[in-house]
């Protein structure tokens, strides 16, 4: 780490603004409101705040990112790295610096590399295009790269596509990537977020690794407090534009002063479910479900092998309890919740109320409907975009005929909205009127107007920020006190789980690795991989299994 | 229920929804409505060609061989709609009257009066009071000259511009559902469905429609519905592959899974929850469309396997200005006419394109 001579800090932010333009004749928004913030040497800052706090605006107008002249600064603004003034740098001044000397690692791996340019290709372009490198030697050191992210079997890889990639590894090419130049800054904008907790953990340790090795200054992103914890040096939280508190680490962790930073700390989903009865009958039991996919090759499309989504689980869920399933992306939870509803074809025994409900067709399924309902993990597409929230809610009271005039079903309606917490005015407006936890709310109405009995509800609070996640999980804890549900509980997020769940079934590769009652599963988890999920989703701790 | 869930009176006092012309839109119609407005070109084609079209739908009361109205003896005549025998106006033949006779004339306005529209011809009116022989120049009594059997240019292009437009649109309104419908069943149900519809659409669009449309010409006597349903047989293929792609992607979003789980049945699920979704590429096509069939009419007439030979027809015009290349006018005034009508149907479409465009950022 070297001291600077002018003792100017390497990053400093004073009064950024940023307005973005407002679209035919809408009002022009503030996204970013006076943000003042300082950056050095082998230091974490974390930007703390929840979705439209404005901290990735922030992020990208350091490397001058936006969709200028839809966004403007303010003349205020000042972004001041190593002493050079950003905010306005010519295009070719901006160049210099991005990639180079501020690099960025973006928060969906899926799409942030380009599908058609082989590992080596991406990596290579930014050595070519800001140190001019042979071939050779920039192969040579594409090849460093990968391995010092610790990408295995880094030769063979350098001709792989990203599709071939999990999305850990290819969260690992954008590290090498954001690296290859050794830059003085690295901006990570949620750069685990779309990452299984496993691999969440492994990223954070080679960021934590690489920052201390370069002395590069990392700017982190992020809502997770989890992460902040662990990574950071210094917080900055904000919310609506502007930075609220600010400080160290654990001086914010222990005495946050400003409201909102309170909020947020509290936010996290607490308590735990209810203790339910433990003689209530089984409401929904399933035995040894399968759902394959065959897989076809050949000319004669002949099934090859099968992809095992669901391999050989069996379950029960019993009246007024909750059974979470837990398990990294591709372990086949949400796939188990579809065939649990007869939403995908699937071999087996599938008990509802004690009928078999495998080989039933869909319309003998029809009026079984009502009493199973599933709430989707995204709001923003679970909702048809051109229904009112009155025609959302009423279509399943229309189907099953529950009203028996257009004034009783509007009673309904707005009985489900009030019970989730809405305002009934609600009704007449359109989903993307409102929020992500608000969708939420609707998405939970319109199977709660129902009145079902098992509710399945895939990851429902997984898009949603951390203090709407905790208002979700009260309101399912409440909804499920009150009616006796059965829920099915699909989640990655174990912290959810511990607050819903009475019984976990942790899934991997579509098997069922251990079962059993949470608090029991949570304290003393039996099988390797339980534990290592533990491990990761509590302490951040990178277990290699 | 809950205990707040006291029966409330079913009132809404939110925001009025907001309507079009009487309809109740959602606020993303609203915004394409708003975008397409602010679209100038696009807009004033729209009215532009609206008028045109409205104004040649009563071609009958602009460009007619008999007069819109009689006063005679004190009654009322409607020659437009009814035929009324010479005989009637004191008249030897009781035969229809031909009113551009000049006995006729006399007849008439020796005991009573009557109202010609604006050009006194329609598009089969001869007129044999020809300063030279046909084609003639455009003058003071046939605005753009007349064609080479002395027929008028003008009341010929506005009859020739409302078969055209009504050709197009009876076409494209049908292979669209017709398109919309095959695209839609393929795309939700997929499987075994899907592939045998793409198949039999491969076979069948490598049908020759031309060498069709010129066999089916030889024995029987094409008119518009015949040519029509030809035409649909061929242009309904045009828009399955679009709303076919558009079906499968939605198939599998969670509004629709939650329909499903619902246990809405899959008609519903097809018109409310997917369709709407997939109106967007059709409606952004259409005005695409629309050209396209009014071209394929054109050409057909242009090489006289279209219409029925005397029928008015932008086509034939074009055919015989390529027969009298002494006579400029016809070939001008049937390029212009042609040129006019579907560069406003393009503007249209553009318009209407980036309307729909959810990424078109409109400042």
């Amino acid at each position: 780490m070297s001291a600077d001579r002018n003792a100017d800090p390497l990053l400093e932010i004073r009064n950024l603004s940023v307005t973005f333009a407002g679209r035919g004749g809408t009002k022009p928004v503030e996204a970013v409101k006076g943000v003042s913030l300082t950056l050095d040497r082998g230091e974490t800052l974390a930007l703390v705040g929840e979705s439209g706090s404005g901290k990735s605006v922030t992020a990208l107008s350091i490397l001058q990112l936006l969709p200028y002249p839809v966004a403007a600064h303010s003349a205020r603004s000042s972004i001041r790295f190593a002493g050079e003034e950003l905010v306005g740098a010519t295009p070719k001044r901006l160049r210099r610096v991005r990639g180079n000397r501020i690099a960025m690692v973006f928060q969906e791996p899926m799409t942030s590399l380009n599908p058609l340019h082989t590992l080596e290709r991406q990596i290579a372009e930014t050595l070519f295009i800001h140190r001019h490198m042979s071939a050779g030697r920039a192969r040579e050191r594409t090849l460093e790269l990968l391995r010092l992210v610790g990408l295995p079997d880094a030769e063979h890889r350098l001709a792989a596509y990203p599709h071939q990639l999990s999305g850990g590894q290819r969260q690992r090419v954008m590290i090498a990537m954001a690296i290859a130049n050794e830059p003085d800054i690295l901006i990570a904008d949620e750069p685990t977020t779309a990452l299984d907790v496993t691999i969440q953990a492994h990223v954070l340790e080679l960021l934590k690794d690489l920052r201390d090795r370069f002395g590069m200054a990392l700017l982190l992103i992020t809502h997770d407090l989890t992460i902040v914890r662990k990574m950071a040096d210094k917080i900055c939280i904000m919310t609506e534009g502007g930075i609220v508190e600010a400080g160290p680490t654990t001086e914010i962790f222990d005495r946050p002063r400003h409201p909102y930073t309170r909020r947020l700390l509290a936010a996290e989903p607490k308590g735990r479910a209810a203790p339910a009865d433990p003689a209530a009958p089984e409401l929904m039991a399933a035995e040894d479900i399968k759902v394959w996919f065959p897989i076809r090759r050949g000319v004669l499309r002949r099934i090859g092998g099968y992809v095992k989504a669901v391999d050989g689980v069996s379950l029960a869920v019993r009246t007024g309890t909750t059974l979470g399933v837990v398990g990294e992306s591709g372990s086949g939870k949400t796939t188990l919740g579809l065939a649990l509803l007869r939403l995908t074809e699937a071999q087996g025994h599938i008990r509802f109320a004690g009928d078999d409900i495998v080989a039933q067709s869909q319309r003998r399924l029809r009026p079984l409907r009502r009493e199973m309902q599933v709430v989707f993990q995204d709001p923003f597409s679970s909702l048809s975009p051109r229904l009112s929230v009155a025609q959302i809610v009423e279509e399943g009271l229309k189907v099953h005929r529950l009203a028996a005039s257009a004034a009783e079903r509007r009673r309904l309606i707005e009985t489900a909205l009030v019970e989730v917490g809405l305002d009934p005015e609600a009704a007449e407006r359109y989903p993307h009127e409102f929020s992500g936890g608000q969708r939420q709310r609707i998405a939970i109405a319109r199977a709660l107007v129902l009145k079902p009995r098992f509710v399945v509800l895939d990851e429902p609070t997984s898009a949603l920020d951390m203090s709407v996640q905790a208002q979700i999980v009260e309101l399912l804890r409440e909804l499920q006190s009150r009616h006796g549900l059965a829920y099915l509980f699909i989640s990655h997020d174990l912290r959810v789980v511990r607050a819903l769940a009475h019984e976990i079934l942790v899934m991997k590769d579509g098997k069922i690795v251990e079962a059993g009652l949470t608090e029991q599963v949570m304290t003393a988890p039996e099988h390797p991989y339980t534990r290592a999920l533990m491990a990761a989703a509590f302490d951040l701790a990178a277990v290699s299994s | 229920m809950a205990a707040e869930a006291e029966p409330a009176p079913a009132r809404y006092s939110g925001p009025a929804p907001d309507r079009f012309l009487g309809w109740r839109i959602t606020p993303l119609t609203r915004r394409r409505l708003d975008s397409f407005r602010r679209n100038r070109r696009g807009f004033w084609s729209l009215w532009i060609f609206l008028a045109l079209f409205f104004v040649t739908l009563f071609a009958e009361f602009i460009a007619n061989d008999r007069p819109i109205l009689i006063r005679f003896q004190g009654d009322w005549y409607f020659p437009v709609f009814t035929d009324y025998a010479e005989t009637t106006f004191g008249g030897e033949f009781p035969s229809t009257a031909d009113y551009r006779d000049p006995a006729v004339q006399k007849l008439i306005s020796a005991r009573g009066r009557m109202i010609w529209p604006l050009i006194p011809f329609n598009y089969r009116t001869i007129n044999y009071d020809l300063p030279g022989p046909a084609p003639s120049p455009p003058s003071s009594v046939n605005w753009l000259g007349t064609d080479d059997q002395g027929r008028d240019v003008l009341a010929r292009l506005i009859y020739g511009f409302r078969i055209s437009v009504l050709f197009g649109l009876v076409l494209t309104g049908l292979s669209s559902v017709i398109g919309v419908a095959a695209g839609a069943v393929q795309g939700y149900f997929g499987g075994l469905v899907d592939l045998g519809f793409q198949r039999f659409i491969e076979i069948w669009s490598g049908l020759p429609v031309l060498y069709l449309l010129i066999i089916m010409a030889s024995f029987v006597e094409p008119n518009f519905w015949w040519l029509l349903g030809l035409m649909l047989l061929f242009s309904w293929m045009g828009l399955v592959d679009v709303v076919r792609a558009e079906f499968l992607r939605a198939r599998n979003f969670d509004y629709v899974r939650a329909a499903r789980a619902l246990g809405v049945s899959d008609r519903i699920i097809i018109l409310r929850h997917v369709l709407p979704n997939a109106t967007v590429a059709t409606i952004t096509f259409l005005p695409f469309i629309l050209n396209g069939s009014i071209t394929t009419l054109t050409s057909l007439d242009f090489l006289g396997f279209g219409l029925p030979p005397g029928s008015a027809s932008l086509g034939e015009l074009l055919a015989q200005g390529k027969a009298n290349l002494h006579a400029p006018w016809l070939g001008v005034t049937a390029f212009l006419v042609l040129a006019v009508m579907l560069s406003l149907l393009i503007f249209v479409g553009e318009a209407v394109r980036d309307a729909f465009d959810p990424r078109k950022v409109v400042l």
